[in-house]
């Protein structure tokens, strides 16, 4: 029963995403735009090392634009729990026997499904910079990224349950979450920060998603980032119990 | 037979404000129950407690037996719901809803092309819901409330911001309901609405609930008025008419007399000496008190206020 109510909706909610054009459009699009208008700057102006750091150079670039895919994911999710909540469509589906878990899991399913497309369209329309040898464990690296995602959107569920308004959701969950990326250790190395951002790094997903994503993208094996996963599940957990005790249906 | 709903003693306050002071009544099997009374009065709180979305503070309330707010997806089996002012995804087909809907309760749903044909929805199956117009977003959450063939609808405020075509329309669905042998239970701020439509009305104020009754009953007990308008030539009819028995007041402009009196009785009577005395009439009519002047006598004001 729960499981039919679940794959209904979902499949529902996929359907209903995909027919707004602008939406479906800038989630999936702008993340590949970015990535090939990126790459070919980077691989026909500059050369890698003109960039602080590591830069966008190596797996600096597809971990950047993946990020970008994860948040845009979120942020869509924050958007569309706030408009569900405002017009009273979560409540609603609550006057049902739907259990509240379930309409989110649909929510959490649709995104990472999302999350996966975008990432094989970025891809396929990367294969011209990267060389058919260049060795890319593409499974893995999708895989790595759902779970980056799906630790961040508890990130996203924490803001969505805090957003007063659905016209304050996409506003407020981009200053809060693009800046994460910033101290996530792709640019600057996260023991470079200074104290207090170190440890503020320590505490978000995306520090952790980075290093998992980098790691994959340049050929680690999946046990030498288990602390990764791990300490995305444990902020996934922390911030979706936080979430829970504060979410508003209405 | 037990009633379908008990509702005893029931408190609910957000923060410092109280929504609902002192709520009891009861609901029983098959008949259409109207919680009326205006905007903020507590209605919608009472109801969304009734049907477990809310936790009253204080109280005691069973449907069907159930406890709504320990037992909720149990009892969300056997009820519909419609609340106000909801809205569904805006691209969202027609016949998705009903089909989503059909798949989220255990038991057998009703066919749901036959109820979007009864209710008259079947040309809008493939359209979105944000292409609808408000009583066919009205009627599509009816279908919704009803796919799952409860056995106590509860409708908030079903009709607010309709045309009055489409208000008789929908009051034509809810009867169906009835005659399906379904209860149900509705909130309105519309007197007309609960009149014409509910077995039973509550009249709430302020959180608490004023009294209970048929709605001609409650006329009848706190409006026992009656003013019949007539227009005759005879001029002794005035000196006449302050004779009958139960007169208060006769005014006479022109032609046209406005007698005042009480008790059922009283047309009754007026036309009586009009016979008897072989007054010649040109027009005749009454005036009966309805609901909304019982809410005036009951509370000091207009409902509207």
């Amino acid at each position: 029963m729960i499981l039919r109510g679940l794959s209904k909706l979902t499949w529902i909610e996929i359907k209903v995403f995909l027919r707004e054009p602008l939406g479906a459009i800038g989630t999936i699009g702008v993340p590949v735009l970015i990535f090939v208008v990126l790459g070919r700057v980077t691989n026909h102006k500059f050369a890698p090392s003109s960039f602080p750091g590591n830069g966008l150079s190596g797996a600096g670039l597809p971990v950047l634009v993946s990020l970008l895919i994860a948040i845009s994911a979120v942020l869509s999710l924050v958007t569309i729990i706030s408009i569900y909540r405002e017009g009273g469509i979560l409540k609603r589906l609550r006057a049902t026997p739907l259990r509240p878990f379930t309409i989110l899991t649909a929510h959490v399913i649709v995104k990472l499904m999302l999350t996966a497309a975008t990432l094989s369209l970025m891809l396929m329309a990367g294969r011209r910079y990267f060389p058919p040898d260049a060795h890319v464990p593409w499974f893995s690296f999708t895989i790595a990224l759902m779970i980056s995602t799906w630790s961040i959107l508890s990130v996203g569920f924490l803001i969505a349950s805090i957003v007063p308004t659905a016209r304050f959701a996409q506003p407020i969950g981009a200053v809060v979450l693009y800046p994460m990326i910033a101290v996530s250790g792709l640019f600057v190395p996260v023991e470079a920060l200074p104290p207090g951002l170190h440890a503020v790094a320590r505490a978000l997903p995306l520090t952790y998603a980075v290093n998992l994503l980098k790691g994959i993208w340049n050929g680690d094996r999946w046990f030498a980032h288990i602390g990764d996963v791990a300490a995305m599940t444990v902020l996934f957990l922390f911030f979706t119990v936080l979430s829970a005790k504060v979410f508003r249906w209405e | 037979m037990p009633p379908v709903i008990q509702v005893s003693g029931v408190r609910k306050t957000y923060g410092s404000t109280v929504a609902v002071e002192e709520a009891s009544f009861e609901v029983n099997e098959g008949e259409i129950f109207g919680l009326i009374g205006p905007n903020g009065a507590g209605k919608t709180t009472t109801m969304e407690c009734i049907e477990g979305l809310r936790k009253p503070d204080r109280g005691t309330i069973a449907v069907l037996g159930l406890d709504p707010f320990r037992q909720v997806y149990k009892l969300q089996e056997c009820i519909g719901v419609q609340l106000q002012q909801a809205q569904l995804q805006k691209r969202i087909k027609v016949w998705e809803a009903v089909d989503l809907w059909a798949s989220l309760y255990r038991k057998k749903a009703v066919d749901g092309e036959r109820l979007l044909e009864q209710l008259g929805l079947s040309d809008k199956r493939g359209s979105w819901f944000m292409s609808l117009s408000g009583g066919q977003k009205q009627r599509l959450f009816i279908a919704l409330a009803l796919i799952n063939d409860p056995e106590v609808v509860f409708l908030d405020e079903l009709t607010t911001g309709l045309d009055p075509q489409s208000r008789r329309a929908i009051w034509d669905l809810v009867r169906d309901i009835r005659e399906r042998g379904k209860t149900v239970f509705l909130t309105t701020h519309l007197m007309e609405e609960a009149e014409r439509l509910c077995d039973r009305v509550a009249i709430m104020e302020h959180g608490r609930i004023i009294d209970i009754d048929a709605p001609e009953r409650l006329v009848a007990r706190h409006c026992p008025e009656r003013t019949v308008i007539l227009d005759a030539e005879n001029a002794a009819a005035k000196d006449l008419f302050q004779q009958i028995s139960g007169v208060q007041s006769v005014t006479c402009i022109d032609k046209r007399f406005t007698i005042g009196g009480r008790g059922d009785d009283f047309v009754t009577e007026v036309i009586h000496c009009l016979s008897e005395n072989g007054i010649r009439v040109t027009d005749f009519r009454t005036i009966l008190p309805n609901l909304e002047d019982v809410f005036l006598k009951l509370t000091g004001h207009s409902i509207r206020e």
